[in-house]
């Protein structure tokens, strides 16, 4: 039994297999909303269970399939976020998805897939298994972003989305091929020891590599299909894109240049530096003229992986123990945000203006100091969750001396906590607008975890800070 | 039982956060109810609060009743009192109660909210002046943000949103930096503990940096010239309650933090740098009390006063002598009383007419002979009338600065004349002259519950400025300590570099004469 448990890949085995016998199970059922329900938390039970495993699993490094599949405890943070992101956006797509009639059961298969796809990132440990997993995970989202087919926005998004990811993935491969080239390798460790400054053409692989992975986190100047994508998938999907896949990219975007490419690091250094200043900038002054939320969120979420990077350019264990810490706090706070924009409706029909927002701390207080909360989190006002991402981030910026980057982004935060308290102030000062329906018992879960989160971090925040301590540590800078 | 082994610090402060949480679980039509709890828990906190006063040893120039905690890694739950920041602490217990008495009648929306709100910043305030860890010092400090900018946003005035907007940014901009100074102290010290820090030697350049962003934080806070601007929106645009503690005590934690972390811990960075604050607070006492003599609005007037009398603070502070600092001190204190009463007695005529126009009022001393009375005691007080309680800390800074640079004593001076001019001219608009305003003709003088709130800071106002020894018994070790340190500190970094800054020399050839 323990000799099972410690098989490296046994949470992704799960995953796969359970994603397969919940897709024949589906294919076999009537096509019915009960069918959709019951797939989707036979879903989340096998995310929690892949979860439980990965958190029992031994913690120390081991490899798999010839060194392409690495385990250690940096993947097993990184595959706890990922899982808890799919399910928590897994939680919230039901009830929305049963009032438009679209609750299949292909939804979670495709969650289910994508979890998979994500865990490979995490773990990979070679240009192969790095880009199997990356597409895995990205066809999924593709189809599930046109999920609500009879819908012209949502097929947009699905569209415009599988052009620009299909172009980044040319991209990254193209890269990628320079490195095989160049090196002899796909296997990491084997690149990071011809990984030179001298070695030209490892060095341009590596800005087409870095290249695919912006677009895949959404950073400056690859996150011109965000908005456009989270405006028009349906909000469950958008609180999944904006959670767990932005984890596992930020994930494999760390390994990649701290593990591949230590030689090169001032090279990659400057890239990430310029990704960072470029993404917090317009993360924080795109947002300010934003009516739709989910487009302000997508500005957000861009403006936020400004900041995760922030943490990997100054290319130390306390910078990548920032980015975990950081990465963890933003998938709370983006599942809480969109449970509260889930349960702003009214008729069964979705709202998604900021006015709409208007006195809404008089008619439906606790929603409105979820939100307002989430917000300030947001913001990175103290002692919110959210505080503390920034700061172990902008802390690894200045140990670094990176003051130029460390001053920016403190600016950037002020310019985008502009935004987020907007939206408290149209909460609690506007005078109130038809109420919202009653929030849904699953929504309101998340939301008020979110919440509870992001008000209790101060009170414990010892489990994470220190997890992602030992994490960062197994990366060995 | 020794009170020293009691949490008592942490009592204070998280006493507030505990009755914010029951006012929280009340029933939401239970207005009466949340308005009593609020004022049993301010005015138990403030009981409490003066058991640390009553059993502070006033010989001890270090900190006391200490409570450490492990936390975070190197942040550390620590907290603590001397002689600096101990009053303040007692200055915030002892308003709020006040606050809550103020807002009985005039809040009548979402009351419950609001006594939740001003609890929540009763601990937050408190737990700036208590806080021994640079980290959890910043986090009260920045956290104080969240309910003041509820409270201006949400019961506040016409102007509201701008002014709450305004206010939450200008202090987060500030803030920001700092926290950047933090994180560069933190890698360099391999602490965040400020006593530690205090003992810490930082290099010189470094100083220069972290003491410019400490600056840009706790000027905007103070607030300094040219960074005040906020500061009449936020007066104005907030209700009476939220203007007193503004002014009682959010302004001081600004003066707090230039004696707790600028002073100390960069002092050859102060020395250096002194001018320019000189520049800035005499251009504050002179510029802003000239504006407040064309102000049309009550409480923007008030706060244009507030923005001088900091600019005493400041300058006494920054003159590094017993006297100046002590003044310093003093003044934050007798401000934090008479301005916080002024914008009471601006909220007693507000709650009746509903304006604040000074040009609305007229010949009050005909139907509220009490409140006139009032009035002027603390006119008087702002303007620093020999036994007052403002004449105190003017006269300790002024001689403090006569020390330092004559010149900036002479120009300080002179905003003390310009400070009667324009509170006695206020005064006379509003209370004097003829009763000729129909408006005005029904005005019924203060009832009981006014009284009582204004009472105390009447007695205290006054007793004060006979009697000040209660406050600088307190406050004189530390302030001896604080001083001696950073004299011994300046003179090593000269003997270091040879080459004086200018003015240390008049200092020191003032000394040699005496």
């Amino acid at each position: 039994m323990t000799d099972l448990l410690s098989y490296p890949a046994l949470p992704e085995i799960i995953l796969a297999v359970g994603a397969m016998a919940l897709l024949m199970q589906g294919a076999f059922s009537a096509d019915n909303q009960e069918t959709g329900a019951a797939t989707g938390w036979l879903a989340i039970a096998l995310l929690v269970l892949a979860g439980a495993v990965v958190a029992m699993q031994p913690p120390a490094s081991a490899t798999l399939f010839d060194n392409a599949f690495v385990t250690d405890r940096y993947t097993r943070f990184m595959k706890l976020l990922v899982l808890a992101g799919s399910a928590g956006a897994l939680l919230l797509s039901f009830d929305s998805f049963a009032r438009q009639q679209i609750l299949k059961f292909e939804y979670a298969v495709l969650v289910l897939l994508s979890t998979v796809g994500m865990m490979m990132m995490v773990s990979a440990n070679d240009l192969i298994s790095l880009y199997i997993g990356l597409e895995l995970q990205s066809l999924a989202l593709y189809v599930v972003a046109a999920f609500r087919r009879e819908h012209v926005r949502s097929s947009e998004a699905g569209l415009k989305y599988f052009v620009l990811g299909a172009l980044s993935s040319g991209m990254l491969l193209y890269g990628a091929s320079l490195i095989y080239g160049f090196s002899g390798s796909t296997s990491f460790p084997v690149i990071a020891s011809v990984a030179k400054a001298s070695n030209i053409g490892v060095i341009i692989g590596l800005v087409f590599l870095l290249v695919g992975l912006a677009f895949k986190v959404s950073a400056v100047p690859f996150h011109m299909w965000t908005p456009d994508v989270y405006e028009g998938a349906p909000t469950p999907v958008t609180a999944f894109f904006a959670a767990a896949p932005k984890v596992a990219a930020m994930a494999l975007l760390v390994r990649v240049v701290t593990v591949a490419f230590p030689g090169v690091s001032p090279q990659w250094q400057q890239i990430i530096v310029f990704v960072a200043i470029a993404s917090m900038l317009l993360g924080s002054f795109a947002a300010i003229g934003q009516t739709n939320i989910k487009r302000l969120m997508a500005y957000s979420s861009i403006g936020h992986v400004g900041f995760a990077l922030v943490g990997l350019a100054s290319n130390s264990t306390e910078g990548v123990q920032g980015v975990l810490i950081y990465m963890s706090i933003y998938l709370v706070m983006t599942l809480g945000t969109f449970a509260c924009i889930l349960a702003m409706r009214r008729k069964d029909e979705a709202i998604e203006e900021i006015e709409e927002l208007s006195g809404l701390a008089q008619t439906n207080l606790p929603m409105a100091f979820a939100l307002a909360m989430l917000m300030f989190s947001l913001a990175g006002i103290p002692p919110l969750a959210g505080f503390w991402g920034k700061f172990y981030v902008i802390a690894a910026a200045v140990k670094a001396d990176l003051l130029t980057l460390a001053v920016i982004a403190v600016l950037a935060s002020v310019v985008a906590a502009f935004y987020y308290i907007r939206i408290v102030l149209v909460m609690f000062v506007k005078e109130p607008k038809e109420r919202f329906l009653n929030v849904e018992g699953k929504v309101g879960l998340v939301m008020a975890l979110a919440t509870l989160f992001v008000i209790g971090f101060i009170v414990y925040p010892g489990p994470i800070v220190e997890a992602a301590a030992a994490a960062a540590k197994s990366l060995r800078l | 039982m020794n009170i020293s082994t009691l949490p008592i610090l942490s009592t204070v402060t998280f006493l507030p956060l505990v009755g914010a949480l029951f006012i929280a679980f009340l029933p939401q039509d239970a207005v009466r109810n949340a308005r009593y709890v609020a004022l049993w828990t301010t005015l138990v906190t403030f009981l409490v609060s003066l058991l640390i006063w009553v059993n502070f040893d006033k010989a001890n120039p270090g900190f006391q009743f200490i409570e450490e905690r492990a936390w975070l890694g190197p942040i550390k739950y620590k907290l603590g009192v001397d002689g600096i920041s101990m009053l303040f602490v007692i200055l915030t217990t002892f308003l709020m109660p006040l606050c809550i008495l103020a807002s009985w009648e005039s809040i009548e929306t979402r009351v419950k909210e609001y006594m939740i709100a001003f609890l929540v910043l009763e601990t937050l305030m408190i737990g700036v002046f208590v806080a021994l860890d640079m980290m959890l010092f910043y986090l009260f400090f920045e956290a104080g943000l969240i309910p003041m900018f509820i409270i201006i946003g949400v019961w506040g005035g016409k102007r509201r949103i701008y002014a709450s907007f305004k206010f939450f940014l200008y202090t987060l901009l500030g803030s920001v930096l700092m926290l950047l100074a933090m994180m560069a102290m933190w890698w360099h010290a391999g602490t965040t503990d400020i006593t530690v820090l205090l003992e810490t030697n930082f290099p010189a350049n470094m100083q220069w940096w972290l003491w410019l962003a400490f600056f840009a934080s706790f000027a905007v806070k103070m607030p300094m010239w040219p960074v005040h601007t906020w500061l009449p929106d936020a007066h104005v645009e907030a209700p009476t309650a939220g203007s007193v503690i503004l002014a009682g005590i959010l302004l001081k934690m600004g003066g707090y933090g230039f004696l707790r972390f600028s002073m100390p811990m960069f002092p050859v960075a102060s020395a250096d740098l002194a001018p320019l604050v000189f520049a800035l607070s005499v251009i504050a006492i002179v510029y802003t009390s000239l504006v407040a003599l064309v102000q049309e609005d009550m409480k923007k007037l008030i706060a244009y006063s507030s923005v001088a009398h900091m600019g005493f603070v400041t300058m006494g502070i920054f003159t590094f002598t017993r006297q100046g600092v002590d003044g310093a001190i003093f003044q934050m204190l007798s401000h934090g009383l008479v301005s916080a009463a002024l914008f009471l007695c601006v909220g007693v005529v507000y709650d009746r007419l509903h304006t604040r126009e000074i040009s609305a009022y007229g010949g009050l001393a005909e139907r509220m002979p009490v409140y006139a009375t009032v009035f002027m005691v603390f006119t008087m007080a702002n303007v620093g009338l020999p036994g007052t309680s403002g004449f105190i800390g003017e006269f300790l800074t002024l001689l403090g600065a006569f020390r330092a640079n004559t010149w900036v004593a002479f120009f300080a001076t002179s905003g003390v004349i310009l400070s009667a001019a324009y509170a006695l001219y206020l005064y006379r608009r509003v209370v004097f002259g003829a009763l000729e305003k129909p408006s005005l003709k029904a005005l019924a003088d203060m009832n009981a519950r006014e009284i009582f709130v204004l009472a105390p800071l009447v007695i205290l106002t006054i007793l004060f400025g006979f009697y000040p020894a209660p406050i600088l018994d307190v406050t004189a070790a530390s302030v001896q300590k604080l001083v001696t340190n950073y004299e011994t500190a300046v003179r090593k970094a000269e003997i270091e570099r040879e080459g004086q800054p200018r003015f240390k020399l008049a200092l020191d050839k003032w000394e040699a004469a005496r």
